[in-house]
């Protein structure tokens, strides 16, 4: 679904991905760990096609094409999603009103009619049920005045009315507490399928007892150093990130 | 979001959709102001002495003044001469009496701005006087207001039909010397609408005037005037479109309202003339003096408007709050982009007791657009428990353009309450981008930031008013962004 080869980027004059490769299939969940200012966040944001980051070198195929040759809105209507570490506020405008119309935007890329309003009400009802959310926040301004907590919920409210089958998640555990983490968790497990891959982008294990990834890998300074199953996590947690670093330039 | 937007480039190179002329014979007097032009235009009305005599009044005193210069507005200096004063569709004398008999070509413009006058009127409950050039041609639903009693029509009619009405009401609100435009259009003003709306009646209908500039060089000063007597409500629209022109255009018009005990009006504006092209080429200057007086206690005046077009825009709807526990409301969208000027606001003058005012004001810049909010609350020494609200936001998109703020207050009387917020925001790329990755283009991204920045101000428009105005905002920012 999603190929990365040798990719190079960089935002303004500091070069931050340097080679990086990685692989998605449908159905997998990966876990990308690694400490501060590894690349982790990059990634996550040249995927997506975010104009400050310059591609340097390399390629990004996604489901056969070239994803870098896509404006951001494209790779969204193709069933990209991320899940923002820090979403915007957009004062006034409607968190109804922007969920219709990206779910409208999808739905007229994909050749479907609008959704009428009475079926997304009941479906955004449904979703936001299952993530422990207050309808209410239908009615709210896009992320005006949310706490940290309900800001990334509504994140992973956004993606499960928008289905993507590659969801990237940036960072989308930190700032939770426990409650908020367990729902977050619940509603990213929900939309697991065969069909759907889940990129989670995460400092900590700890996000990791609640959603279990297939493979885990390490990114450090621009490149993922060792790749492994969950066990990698829990091996990360105990002994830190210098363990890995040490063994890979061995 | 209603539809996809096509590509940016095909947006940004996108004509002003109303720039078109109808072709119809106009009756147009040479270029030049003199005495004897303001009685050729009186004359042309079969207008009464009194009013000619009020008109050239007006003129010398319009001579003896000067041209305001405190606006934060650079533009060439008029050319009073070079400007014909009056034209009518040639037809003039012989006026329609429904719409089978106006001009197919008229009707035809009308439909082009997406106004079918008789299904629109018919279907949105709207009685329309459109007033095409100087001449009002086609007016509406007269029957039904006059069974309740409310008298709407042009200016011109009003003056022949209800010369006591218009003779006590007319520049009592804005006097002929009030400013520089204002006496300009007391001497020459053209037509118009006038609205009486009795004691106690709450006018079955909102009224709606279609204003229109068509001919060259011709100056548009319409005249409107509204009264509302004790107990009585009425809501008033206003809209208007203008052909693109190279040559520019002035427009300096007066509105003045008139609210007694207990009455109520609402006027509601969308503008929406030729703005010039990107260069800054052509469009109209738009000079206007709005007033509003509440005279009687309790009263309510209300002025709503969303202004998109014109190249300079110079525009203070006020309300003399002179009634006991009268309120005074302004709702401002202003629009501004590519060479567009605006320099526009409103004043509040407490003069009664326990009086109001609300003031919400909303600037859009983009391209290098500049825009100033200018706006006065003045409380008088005898104006006690006077109280005022305004907030006044600035946003801007893309870096080229300009947002000012020039808020005026005097409060003479201490027990006051004075309420003043200010903000100034940008349109983020990270706003942007977020949408985008949702799979919104950048336009319908900037409409939907838009709309919702503006949405206080869109919610006191009539419903089907609100509509066209977030229509009318999101073809006014095309490829603003990108």
């Amino acid at each position: 679904m999603l190929q990365i080869e040798n990719l190079k980027s960089r935002i303004g004059e500091t070069e931050i991905l340097r080679g990086l490769s990685l692989s998605v299939n449908p159905g997998e969940v990966h876990a990308i760990m690694g400490p501060n200012g590894s690349g982790k966040s990059t990634l996550a944001q040249v995927v997506a096609g975010h104009q400050d980051y310059e591609v340097t070198g390399g390629s990004v195929t996604y489901k056969g094409q070239d994803l870098l040759e896509l404006e951001p809105e494209e790779r969204a209507r193709e069933g990209i999603f991320l899940g923002f570490q820090y979403p915007v506020e957009i004062p006034g405008v409607n968190n109804a009103y922007l969920l219709k119309a990206a779910l409208n935007a999808k739905r007229k890329h994909a050749g479907l009619d609008e959704i009428d309003a009475f079926e997304f009400l009941k479906m955004a009802r449904e979703k936001m049920a299952t993530l422990d959310m207050d309808p209410k926040f239908l009615n709210r301004g896009v992320n005006e005045g949310f706490s940290g907590g309900e800001k990334k919920r509504n994140e992973i409210l956004q993606m499960a009315m928008l289905e993507p089958e590659l969801a990237i998640l940036d960072e989308t555990d930190s700032g939770l507490d426990i409650d908020a983490l367990k729902a977050v968790a619940n509603g990213v497990n929900s939309l697991r399928n065969p069909d759907r891959a889940i990129v989670l982008v995460t400092h900590y294990q700890r996000l990791l007892d609640y959603i279990e990834p297939d493979f885990v890998h390490v990114l450090s300074e621009g490149q993922i150093i060792k790749s492994g199953d969950k066990s990698l996590a829990l091996a990360l947690e105990e002994k830190g990130y210098d363990w890995v670093r040490e063994a890979a330039s061995a | 979001m209603a539809t996809e937007s096509e590509n940016l480039e095909s947006l940004v190179n996108r004509r002003y959709e109303h720039g078109f002329v109808t072709e119809i014979e106009t009756e147009t007097l040479p270029p030049g102001l003199n005495e004897g032009v303001v009685r050729a235009i009186s004359a042309r009305k079969n207008e009464p002495e009194w009013l000619l005599e009020w008109r050239l009044q007006a003129y010398r005193q319009w001579l003896e003044m000067e041209e305001p210069e405190w606006a934060h507005l650079h533009y060439p200096k008029i050319k009073y001469d070079e400007i014909s004063y009056f034209a009518a569709p040639k037809s003039d004398d012989d006026r329609p009496k429904s719409l089978d008999e106006v001009d197919p070509k008229l009707l035809e413009t009308y439909d082009k701005l997406g106004i079918p006058l008789h299904e629109r009127a018919r279907l949105a409950g709207v009685a329309v006087d459109a007033v095409f050039d100087s001449v009002s041609v086609a007016t509406t639903f007269k029957e039904k207001l006059s069974d309740a009693g409310v008298i709407f029509s042009s200016f011109s009619e009003a003056v022949i039909e209800h010369p006591e009405l218009v003779r006590k009401y007319l520049g009592t609100v804005v006097p002929r010397r009030d400013n520089y435009f204002a006496a300009l259009n007391s001497a020459v003003f053209s037509d118009g609408s006038f609205v009486y709306i009795p004691k106690g009646v709450r006018c079955p209908m909102e009224l709606s005037t279609y204003f229109r500039i068509n001919a060259a060089n011709t100056g548009q000063f319409e005249r409107t005037l509204i009264v509302a007597e004790e107990g009585s409500y009425v809501s008033y629209l206003e809209g208007c479109t203008a052909p693109m022109r190279d040559e520019n255009q002035l427009h300096a018009a007066i509105v003045e309202l008139v609210a007694m005990d207990d009455a109520e009006i609402k006027y509601s504006t969308v503008q929406n003339w030729y703005p010039g092209d990107e260069n800054g080429v052509g469009g109209i200057y738009n000079f206007v003096t709005k007033r509003g007086d509440c005279r009687g206690a309790n009263s309510k005046i209300s002025w709503t408007q969303v202004e998109t077009g014109s190249a300079i825009t110079w525009k203070y709807p006020s309300c003399l709050l002179r009634g006991a526990n009268s309120v005074g409301e302004f709702y401002s969208v202003a629009v501004t982009n590519n060479m567009q000027q605006a320099d526009t606001g409103t004043k509040m003058i407490h003069i009664g007791p326990n009086t109001r005012s609300t003031i919400v004001s909303k600037g859009i810049s983009a391209g290098k657009a500049q825009q100033s909010y200018r706006g006065l609350v003045r409380v008088m020494p005898q104006a006690h428990g006077a109280r005022n609200h305004t907030q006044c936001d600035s946003l801007l998109i893309g870096k080229d353009c300009g947002a000012h703020t020039f808020p005026y207050m005097e409060i003479k009387n201490p027990s006051a309450k004075i309420e003043h917020e200010a903000t100034t925001s940008k349109i983020s790329a990270n706003q942007l981008f977020y949408c985008r990755q949702r799979g919104i283009s950048e336009e319908d991204a900037v409409n939907m930031i838009v709309n919702g920045f503006c949405k206080e101000v869109f919610k006191e428009l009539p419903m089907e008013f609100a509509v066209e105005a977030q229509a009318l905002l999101n073809v006014s920012l095309e490829g603003a962004v990108g």
